[in-house]
């Protein structure tokens, strides 16, 4: 009866997109209060069904919607939510509402605000329509219930997703989306042959009917395949190391709002999916591959650690981390036990939360210094930027798992999982994967703390500066040595005590890379105001000439800093945007039961004939 | 004796044909006014409504399907049967022939609105196609069947010439001509041996000649079948068999009968390349699915493998040959050589894929057409058009660029193309079900190459390009022509009900 509520969770955003097409000309004044808007009744939703959720029946599905929609496919419109996906459609609800937040909150003047109406076109329609597309298909691919439909919601995200990043994104933007579209295409398109077999053998493609079935009807030949090759889609999507290679360049590419909206809700997709298609509905399939899904998620582990150890571009460095990340869940998966599913289900929503906010800190900095490099940082953010220095300080120390935040739990779980795995699976190997996946939590520390030695610690790499002429102040504690970053040359890798492990050059502050994407934006406001017409377009297909890029830089420094501030601390959009992940990193952290007491009765349905 | 001919049946073909003759008078009696172009357009275009109106008609009227064209009872002829049914499967495809033809009309307005062409004529090959194109899927015998794809091809080869003085429509059209009359010996040579087989061109007694359950006429002892236990399975069949499916594999453009598509393509002009990629292609399923799922349904176990391994090279050439393109028609006409690899695909499972095939051919049609009717709209004022000639589309004319923006993504099968998704997944079950899973995973390797040109070209639409000043010549019949394509295309992605209503009993 309460089904109108999931039904309002996909449709709102979507009429929202369809109205951006329909009356454009009426909505283009308060474009930038439309997307909040929008956003913000989903997320009142989200809240909505959160609140009149029956925790007593965590396990069956709620809000249930169940109509016929192509009964030539068979395909019925079936959505619902359970204690499995409550928290992940709330979280989606979230994510998307702060980033649109983010995008819009104040004047949106600032770098990394792309909503900015600017000549040439920084499309903010189209950006808004996108970001409002994909919530659809994200929520949906969380409240479907019929495995087509899922699939469906699944592909939605494929498309915007692409021109989040091919349009609004870096340097490399170009090569980062073709590479994530094609490689999650086939993922998905494997996938759904593998649903496809589910629904031949058994001929009825409804989850909840599937998952009470365990596996009836179906060979155990029959479930290892098709459990391959569900597996093998939603591992693209997860990702599990060897299928990951497409997420380091998407991530590093996309704008910061599609980076965190990938790492936060994206990667969750093919994870939910395990825990909703792949294992209750194909549980012989899991055992016999359990033990490899358990391998790969420890392979994992250790590569994304030891990956980003030798990284130097933050974002990538955080990309990476993901796949070690994803790792503890899918081990929690492997596992097949109350504990570690559990487990992974908590690291799933914890990383949503701390890599959204490390990617939201990562944007910033980036938007701040024109570089995410870390030797070219150079150090001693808490010195110059106290505030963003200190908002990455504890992200990286959720991301590591400290105990009493959000990150800590997941990872704890799954390793626990791992001690007494499921009946069916080899113990020994269980233990010597909790064994690895130790390690890797100390190799997760290490990276973090040795990111936040180059970054935030140290001496700054800029000598206190004489030449600085900031006139206003920044709303949020300027700091006024900061000023002078974008304006002096002197940034060497030494000042920051660090040695680079690589012999690629630092570069300095002064000259950023070719502009583009959210590097180019001050530059062409300071063409704006210098009466240029900013003929380029925003996405430039050419390379500007370097010299002028000098000049336009150099202009940029004095022009921002006549403003208030060259490099502002942290700004009341970005917190906006961050408190409300910190409380909750800290609220699951401290509080876990909030979480674990939704899952726990799902899981143990979901687990059914296993457990 | 006297036939009775039940006119009612054939009202569609005979509507053509008569306005055909009706325009080619009139382009030859009036007078060469400016005005007179249009006119013969849209003349063209009322036969082909009202030929529409015809098969809705017959379509509304339900009931036991008509057939004309009859041996008489009396005749004691083995194997009675009609040579013209007009039945559910006949109804589908001309619907789906003449809608097209709407979209291809429309288009022909704005091509000849230039004045290079001579209009009569052009209008008369078209008719005379749609004559051939209606009347395939209701041909119940080989001859008719031959004729009516003859039919069809012949006109083309002339309508590819008619851009007179252009060096490299004249080659599309040999190109086209030889390829086409090496396939139809090809064909007629097999069609020739069935019947000496089967004693008989009607495809029901065919199909019962093959299946094993009549006897075949001349064949030792009475009643022995030819596929008699002691025999074993003549050659001559599978000969037969190969050779009747290798004459349709060329009007469907499948490989290894694929090497004309891109230049034929390329040089027609766009109405008729949209013609070859449409109407002609669903000309050609018919042909395939009327042989292989009414005569040769008892020889799957020859019919079927070839038919799987021509979907799988099909498909895989397409898709290659169209990564490396960077003109627009040229890249259109690729892909759809790789898109009648996935149209086949169902085929090779079993003849009950046949309703998967047809749902799929019904939702390209649409979304194909559209992709053309916009490619037609860019190369007024790009004549090469060149992919790159789309670049910033969406910034000069952004109604062009969505509308070809989704019918690329239909094709690529990725939602809001929902379409298209629906037709890939339709096509997939079919294929899962029938247990051909190396098919399954070659056309979902090839679903992801698909991906590439079409999300490829699509970004180029939005990506910023030089803003080419250009003067613009209104071409309201190829906004026409734009909206009827897209309209129907979405109304397929909104409710693909439709198509499996209509496609699942046949």
């Amino acid at each position: 009866m309460m089904g109108w509520v999931s039904v309002a969770l996909v449709g709102v955003p979507l009429l929202g997109a369809v109205a951006l097409v329909v009356a454009p000309g009426a909505l283009r004044p308060v474009l930038r209060l439309y997307g909040p808007v929008v956003s913000g009744a989903t997320l009142v939703l989200a809240v909505v069904m959160m609140a009149a959720f029956d925790h007593g029946r965590a396990a069956r599905p709620q809000f249930a919607v169940d109509q016929p929609w192509i009964p030539g496919l068979g395909l019925r419109f079936h959505l619902g939510v359970d204690g499995i996906s409550l928290p992940l459609v709330v979280l989606t609800a979230l994510l998307t509402f702060l980033c649109f937040a983010y995008l819009s909150w104040g004047g949106g003047r600032r770098p990394g605000q792309l909503l900015r109406a600017r000549p040439g076109g920084a499309r903010p329609r189209a950006l808004v329509f996108t970001l409002l597309v994909l919530e659809v298909g994200m929520i949906g691919t969380f409240l479907a219930l019929d495995l087509l439909l899922f699939f469906v919601f699944f592909e939605i995200v494929l498309v915007p997703m692409y021109f989040l990043i091919a349009v609004w994104g870096g340097e490399g933007r170009r090569r980062a989306a073709v590479k994530f579209i094609l490689y999650t295409l086939l993922g998905s398109v494997v996938m759904l042959l593998g649903l496809l077999l589910i629904w031949a053998q058994t001929g009825t493609l409804d989850i909840v009917a599937l998952g009470e079935a365990h596996g009836a009807g179906m060979s155990r030949s029959v479930q290892v395949l098709a459990f391959a090759a569900v597996g093998i889609g939603l591992a693209v999507k997860t990702p599990m190391w060897p299928l990951h290679t497409w997420l380091p360049d998407a991530h590093t590419e996309a704008p910061t709002v599609g980076s965190v909206l990938l790492a936060g809700v994206l990667l969750k997709m093919g994870t939910y999916g395990f825990a909703r298609i792949a294992i209750p509905i194909l549980p012989e399939g899991a055992v016999a591959v359990a033990p490899w899904l358990g391998a790969l998620a420890v392979v994992g582990i250790i590569y994304g650690a030891l990956a980003c150890l030798a990284q130097r571009d933050l974002k990538r460095m955080i990309a990476y981390s993901s796949v070690g990340h994803m790792g503890f869940v899918l081990l929690g998966f492997a596992t097949l036990t109350t504990v570690g599913v559990n487990g992974a289900l908590f690291a799933n929503v914890a990383h949503g939360l701390i890599t959204g906010l490390l990617f939201f800190v990562a944007g910033g900095i980036k938007d701040r210094y024109h570089t995410a490099d870390m030797p070219s940082l150079g150090g001693g953010m808490l010195a110059t930027l106290p505030h963003l220095g200190a908002v990455l300080t504890f992200a990286a120390i959720a991301s590591l798992g400290l105990p009493g935040l959000a990150g800590f739990w997941g990872e704890m779980l799954a390793l626990l999982g791992a001690f007494q795995p499921a009946g069916g699976l080899p113990r020994g190997l269980f233990l010597t994967f909790m064994v690895v996946g130790g390690l890797g939590a100390v190799l997760t520390a290490a990276y973090f703390l040795v990111m936040l030695s180059r970054v935030t610690h140290g001496v700054p790499a800029v000598p206190r500066p004489a030449l600085v002429t900031a006139g206003g102040r920044g709303d949020v504690g300027l700091d006024d040595r900061t000023a002078a970053i974008s304006a002096t040359a002197e940034v060497t890798s030494g000042a920051a005590g660090w040695e680079t492990p690589d012999e690629r050059p630092v570069r300095p502050l002064e000259t950023p890379p070719p502009a583009t994407g959210e590097d180019g934006h001050p530059q062409e406001e300071a063409a704006e105001e210098r009466g240029h017409p900013a003929g380029e377009p925003p996405v430039p297909e050419e390379d500007r000439p370097l010299s002028e890029e000098g000049r336009l830089v150099g202009e940029d420094g004095r022009a921002v800093g006549e403003r208030g501030g060259g490099m502002l601390d942290v700004q009341r959009y970005e917190l906006v945007a961050w408190v409300p992940l910190i409380v909750l990193t800290l609220l699951f952290g401290l509080w876990p039961k909030l979480l674990l007491s939704l899952t726990t009765p799902a899981v143990q349905t979901l687990l059914g004939a296993l457990s | 004796m006297i036939q009775e001919i039940d006119y009612f049946a054939i009202a569609a073909p005979l509507t053509l044909a008569l306005v055909a003759g009706l325009v080619l008078v009139l382009d030859a009696f009036l007078p060469a006014r400016p005005r007179v172009r249009p006119a013969l357009g849209l003349i063209t275009l009322a036969g082909v409504l009202v030929a529409l109106g015809f098969v809705v008609a017959q379509a509304v009227r339900g009931g036991a399907a008509l057939s004309t064209f009859c041996v008489p009872p009396g005749l004691n002829a083995p194997g009675d049967g009609c040579s013209f049914v007009v039945d559910r499967f006949t109804l589908i495809f001309a619907g789906l022939v003449l809608v097209a033809a709407v979209v291809i009309v429309l288009m022909s307005m704005t091509e000849l609105a230039g004045g290079d062409i001579p209009v009569g004529e052009w209008y008369f090959l078209l008719l005379c196609t749609l004559v051939g194109a209606v009347t395939l899927p209701a041909s119940r015998d080989l001859i008719m069947l031959v004729v009516a794809l003859e039919l069809v091809s012949l006109p083309v080869f002339a309508l590819t010439a008619l851009k007179r003085y252009d060096g490299r429509s004249s080659e599309a059209a040999v190109k086209l001509f030889l390829v086409s009359v090496v396939s139809t010996a090809v064909m007629l040579f097999g069609v020739s041996l069935l019947y000496g087989i089967g004693g008989s061109v009607f495809l029901d007694r065919l199909g019962a000649v093959l299946g094993g359950e009549a006897a075949a006429p001349g064949w030792p002892g009475p009643g022995a079948s030819v596929l008699g236990a002691d025999h074993g399975l003549p050659g001559v069949v599978t000969v037969g068999v190969v050779l009747v499916v290798a004459g349709f594999a060329f009007k469907i453009a499948a490989v290894p009968f694929h090497a004309w598509a891109a230049d034929v393509y390329q040089g027609a002009p766009l109405p008729v390349a949209a013609l070859l990629s449409v109407i002609s292609k669903a000309a050609g399923f018919a042909g395939l699915i009327l042989v292989l799922v009414t005569a040769l349904s008892g020889q799957a176990g020859t019919g079927v493998p070839i038919v799987a391994i021509l979907s799988a090279l099909t498909m895989t050439a397409g898709n290659l040959l169209a990564m490396r393109q960077r003109s627009a028609v040229r890249l259109l006409a690729w892909s759809s050589v790789a898109q009648s690899g996935y149209i086949l695909a169902p085929l090779a499972v079993a003849s009950a894929g046949t309703g998967a095939s047809v749902a799929y051919l019904v939702m390209y049609a649409a979304m194909n057409l559209g992709a053309f009717a916009v490619v037609m709209l860019i190369s007024r004022t790009a004549p090469r058009n060149q992919l790159d000639d789309y670049r910033g589309l969406a910034f000069r004319s952004p109604v062009a660029a969505l509308a070809l923006a989704f019918c690329l993504i239909c094709l690529a099968g990725l939602p809001p193309g929902l379409a298209g998704l629906f037709a890939k997944i339709v096509v997939f079950r079919e294929i899962v079900d029938g247990g051909a899973g190396w098919l399954a995973v070659v056309m979902a390797v090839n679903t992801v190459i698909g991906l590439y040109y079409y999300v490829a070209w699509t970004a180029r639409l939005f990506s910023p390009g030089e803003a080419t000043a250009v003067t613009r010549r209104p071409a309201p019949a190829a906004w026409a022509a734009i909206g009827v394509a897209v309209a129907v295309a979405v109304l397929f992605s909104a409710a693909p009900q439709l198509v499996l209503d209509m496609t699942v009993v046949t």
